[in-house]
């Protein structure tokens, strides 16, 4: 959405001549003012981590730390309470990671070689089948939380980190599909069979024709996937044991417990810990994030 | 037995018949081209040559060897696609080289048979490059080179030059004819373009609405139309058609036909056609260079008749100047010479040469004589 | 290659060649059929027994749904539904639409407002619920730090008071999704055709009756679009309760995803829990479903 960016904005164009346009003042300030509102969580955030717990219940959330201190995220990470044990965050952020790889790497394979079969080897309620796939990406997960615990149970994998893979790779692949299907749908199938006509078969032409033209969307779609599991909290807190958490749950729970002190500076640091894995995908490469989000929701 | 043999091949999607019985049998070093409007079923005739789609009935054979069930890629053919179908990954090198290299055929050898057909194609200096850093021309080109380095028993093209603009794809059109008479393979051409048609095959296949219409060499095609929609597509200015009546005319059969002013005129056919036809309603069609001035008339001809008609319209075309009027309600073009002093609203002398004239049943469309 | 008369009969290598893309889908298609509609099967059945705490199979009939609508706990969560998606779905879209417009009027450095407009949509709900519940905090949030400026009488409350604390909620969430709508309807502006707002320019129409007149009716798509993505969010809303107030106040800002997990795991009602998934569902297909039918047709 950036390339396109010259061509409506014309209609609105302010005449050159003055450079003082007071109209221009007021929707830059509008602008700000905007700005304000959507950095100041993260300010808070920022700020309040860095401070003695002192500081912030003095009143001074919105002021600079008047001491600078890491210790609340050396707390957070390494020997916070959450639940029961004092370990901080960091085996649970290790178990999000452990979960995520994984789960994306899977999601994304499958979901390459779902949109291959559906638009350039289309059979008879291909298009009735990626409608029910699509579908299956909105529903409510309350819907399945009883029969996936069970299910979990049968397979085994109740309460572990294979069985949190398990579930974000089931309800993963409905999206990964129609990413690679609605690209590949622009992809010219006269690519595909003039592969055939030279004599690659199915997974040749994939390997060979298709996968070296996807990484734009191969891209979309892990960022997305890496987003959505990682930020995943409902089925982290309905599969998982104390110590198959992942850092959402965990975060939660550090937050949550009603045991001595808050200490809302932990709090903080701990908030930022679960969000900067995240923020750092958008940030490095936003513009495909965007794509993702639009995406998944115009669906192309 | 030929070389390429369609034999009662059908193809329907559930009950929607896009090909109905088509039979053709193509000779070793043919040039067939199948020519019609979009959706008349030349492409689907080709990918099922090719085996990109199956056949619903019938039969295709290559060199008597059935090509039921075969897999595109061991039919020995090889394709042009309209968009040329380039991989956009590898470089011109490795396109050709891919089907080779699919296909098992040793590094030296494929090394062997791409500088073989780059040199062929002029295009070795662009072996390393991505397609995307090609022109329209050389894609087309690299195209060709993927086909024939395969060494096919038959050359499949869809539509290749269409993408190209209008003086290349004359270029291109000429250089495809050279390398056929150069190689003397065997090809299976689709157009939509009449002129390609014709200028390039040795023999064309006509389809409308999922038939062959007509199937017979340019000069069959184009003298001697099956029916009305042969005349109608195949030409350029097309084939003027308009009613006219069948009378006699001092025991000669003659065209009655009425011209845009009203007046009735009568234009006696060549000697020896449309006897026995008195009274009959028919359509009469007649090419744009069969309609000239007096003096652009075919000397050669014995059945040449002027008309003096009203003029519409003139539209000169450099070369020759077109002159449109009108008879039985439809719009009769006329090729004249350039330097015919005619204007329109002025009545003028039309020479028509019968002996290019021919006839059509209103009712069937089917050609009469 | 061998030339055999009769190369007809296909061999077993070329029956497995032809199935494979119907192979690789498959995993697909057997996945989305037990874990998506298998499980609706079994949630939907479950709505209909007594199953407590653990599913049992005695058929009850429509009386879990008959005494879902008598609990007030349910009543209550989907009044604050209503309220929470009413509000959420037309803040967004206003806020949405408004910096739209104001990011289309050719500005410095657009892109880096926008990426800061959209930050939020990176994070997970669970880092938004916990920067807001502490910020919002009379404690030690706004109303203390404003109170510490001086201004002794201020009170902000909101998110300890049961009538308040369902917007709270609101505010969190448009915090976190507002920037996407933003971006859903800059894409479509940019998607406007220049040559169409040339010729409104001429015709004379000033600045804000290009927007009203011209511009905003051929922004339904992303309306449509953000409508959809909105209210199936705010359905499916579990993560930023859970995180922002627990569903508290009481249960003041129970919503109905928090409603089915907390009777279904927590107070052992899972045919009550069953029943309330479902009615879920059949808010969410209601929306999603012609939606759906709608883009894939129009794909077609």
């Amino acid at each position: 959405m950036t390339a396109i960016s010259e061509n409506t904005a014309a209609a609105a164009e302010p005449r050159r001549a003055s450079a003082f346009n007071p109209a221009r003042v007021v929707l830059y300030a509008l602008l700000a003012l905007f700005c304000i509102y959507y950095l100041l969580p993260l300010y808070v955030m920022v700020v309040n981590s860095l401070k003695p717990l002192s500081e912030i219940t003095a009143g001074g959330m919105m002021a600079l730390p008047g001491d600078w201190t890491i210790a609340p995220w050396q707390s957070a990470w390494s020997s916070a309470q959450v639940g029961v044990e004092a370990t901080g965050l960091r085996p649970y952020f290790v178990n999000s990671i452990l979960m995520v790889v994984p789960a994306v790497a899977l999601s994304t394979i499958l979901g390459a070689l779902n949109g291959y079969v559906l638009t350039k080897w289309p059979f008879r309620g291909a298009s009735i089948l990626f409608g029910l796939l699509l579908f299956g990406c909105f529903i409510p997960f309350q819907m399945v939380l009883i029969p996936m615990a069970r299910m979990l149970g049968l397979m085994g994998l109740a309460g572990s980190v294979p069985g949190l893979i398990f579930v974000h790779l089931v309800y993963g692949i409905g999206f990964s599909t129609l990413y690679f299907r609605n690209y590949y749908a622009a992809f010219p199938t006269e690519l595909v069979r003039a592969a055939q006509i030279d004599g690659a078969g199915f997974f040749t032409i994939f390997w060979r024709i298709l996968l070296p033209s996807s990484g734009p969307i191969a891209v979309v779609c892990i960022i997305w996937q890496f987003t959505n599991i990682w930020n995943d909290f409902l089925f982290g807190a309905s599969f998982s044991d104390f110590d198959s958490q992942p850092m959402t749950v965990a975060l939660n729970n550090l937050v949550q417990s009603s045991t001595g002190v808050k200490e809302y500076n932990v709090h903080f640091a701990g908030a930022i810990m679960a969000a900067l894995p995240t923020l750092l995908v958008y940030i490095v490469a936003g513009r495909f994030f965007v794509r993702g989000l639009m995406a998944g929701s115009v669906k192309g | 037995m030929g070389f390429l043999d369609i034999n009662k091949a059908t193809k329907a999607y559930g009950a929607v018949q896009v090909l109905h019985e088509t039979n053709i049998s193509v000779e070793e070093g043919e040039f067939l081209v199948l020519v019609g409007p979009s959706g008349c079923g030349k492409s689907t005739l080709l990918n099922m040559i090719a085996g990109l789609e199956d056949i619903t009935t019938g039969e295709i054979a290559i060199r008597d060897r059935s090509m039921n069930g075969v897999k595109p890629a061991d039919r020995n053919i090889a394709m042009v696609f309209q968009s040329y179908a380039l991989y956009p990954n590898m470089t011109v090198k490795g396109n050709i080289s891919f089907g080779m290299e699919m296909h098992g055929i040793a590094k030296a050898e494929r090394e062997k048979r791409i500088s073989q057909v780059a040199d062929l194609l002029q295009i070795t200096h662009l072996l390393d490059r991505k397609p995307g850093q090609l022109s329209g021309g050389q894609r087309q080109r690299v195209a060709m080179g993927r086909a024939l380095v395969r060494e096919p028993d038959v050359f499949l093209f869809d539509e290749p030059l269409s993408n190209l603009d209008a003086k290349l794809r004359v270029d291109m059109r000429t250089e495809i004819k050279k390398l056929h008479q150069k190689l003397g393979t065997t090809i299976v051409y689709v157009t939509h373009d009449q002129i390609e048609a014709l200028t390039l095959s040795t023999r064309i296949a006509v389809m409308f609405g999922g038939y062959v219409q007509q199937l017979g060499t340019p000069k069959e095609i184009y003298d001697n139309p099956a029916n009305m929609f042969v005349a109608g597509f195949m030409g350029s200015p097309s084939m003027n058609l308009f009613p006219a009546k069948v009378v006699s005319a001092n025991g000669v059969p003659a065209a009655e036909v009425r011209l845009a002013d009203g007046n009735a005129a009568m234009i006696p056919f060549a000697s020896g056609r449309m006897n026995g036809n008195d009274g009959r309603d028919i359509i009469l069609g007649i090419r744009p260079e069969a309609i000239t001035d007096r003096d652009g008339a075919d000397r050669n001809s014995d059945a040449v008749h002027i008309v003096d008609m009203p003029v519409e319209v003139t539209e000169p075309a450099g070369s020759d100047t077109f002159v449109v009027s009108q008879i039985g309600g439809k719009d009769v073009t006329g090729r004249f010479r350039a330097d015919v002093a005619v204007n329109a609203g002025q009545r003028f002398p039309f020479a028509f040469n019968m002996e290019k004239a021919v006839a059509f049943d209103p009712q069937s469309e089917q050609r009469i004589a | 290659m061998p030339s055999s008369a009769t190369a007809t009969r296909p061999g077993l290598a070329d029956r497995l060649r032809d199935a494979l893309p119907k192979l690789v889908l498959s995993p697909t298609v057997a996945i989305v059929a037990i874990f998506v509609y298998g499980f609706i099967a079994f949630t939907l059945y479950l709505s209909f027994t007594d199953s407590r705490i653990l599913p049992t199979f005695g058929w009850v009939g429509w009386q879990n749904y008959e005494n879902l609508f008598r609990i007030r706990a349910w009543d209550t969560a989907v009044n604050n539904l209503i309220v929470f998606g009413v509000l959420y779905i037309v803040v967004c879209c206003a806020l949405g639409l408004l910096l739209a417009i104001l990011l289309d009027q050719r500005i410095r450095a657009e892109g880096f407002i926008r990426t800061i407009y959209l930050y939020p949509m990176a994070l997970s709900f669970i880092v938004t619920g916990v920067a807001w519940k502490w910020f919002l905090d009379p404690g030690i949030g706004l109303e203390a730090v404003v109170r510490g400026w001086g201004f002794e009488s201020f009170t902000f409350g909101w998110i300890k008071d049961s009538d308040m604390a369902i917007y709270t909620i609101v505010i969190a969430a448009v915090w976190q999704t507002s920037g996407f709508v933003m971006a859903m309807f800059l894409a479509g502006l940019r998607g406007i055709d220049s040559e169409m707002m040339k010729a409104a320019q001429i015709d004379g129409a000033s600045t804000f009756a290009l927007y009203r007149r011209i511009v905003i009716p051929q922004l339904r798509p992303a309306f449509m679009s953000a409508f959809v993505v909105l209210a199936h969010m705010a359905i499916k809303s579990y993560d930023l309760v859970i995180a922002l107030t627990g569903g508290g106040p009481g249960t003041a800002t129970e919503l109905p995803a928090t409603f089915m997990y907390s009777y279904t795991f927590t107070r052992n009602q899972m045919g009550i829990g069953a029943a309330s998934a479902v009615i879920m569902l059949m808010t969410i297909a209601a929306i999603i479903v012609p939606y759906l039918w709608s883009e894939l047709r129009e794909k077609k």
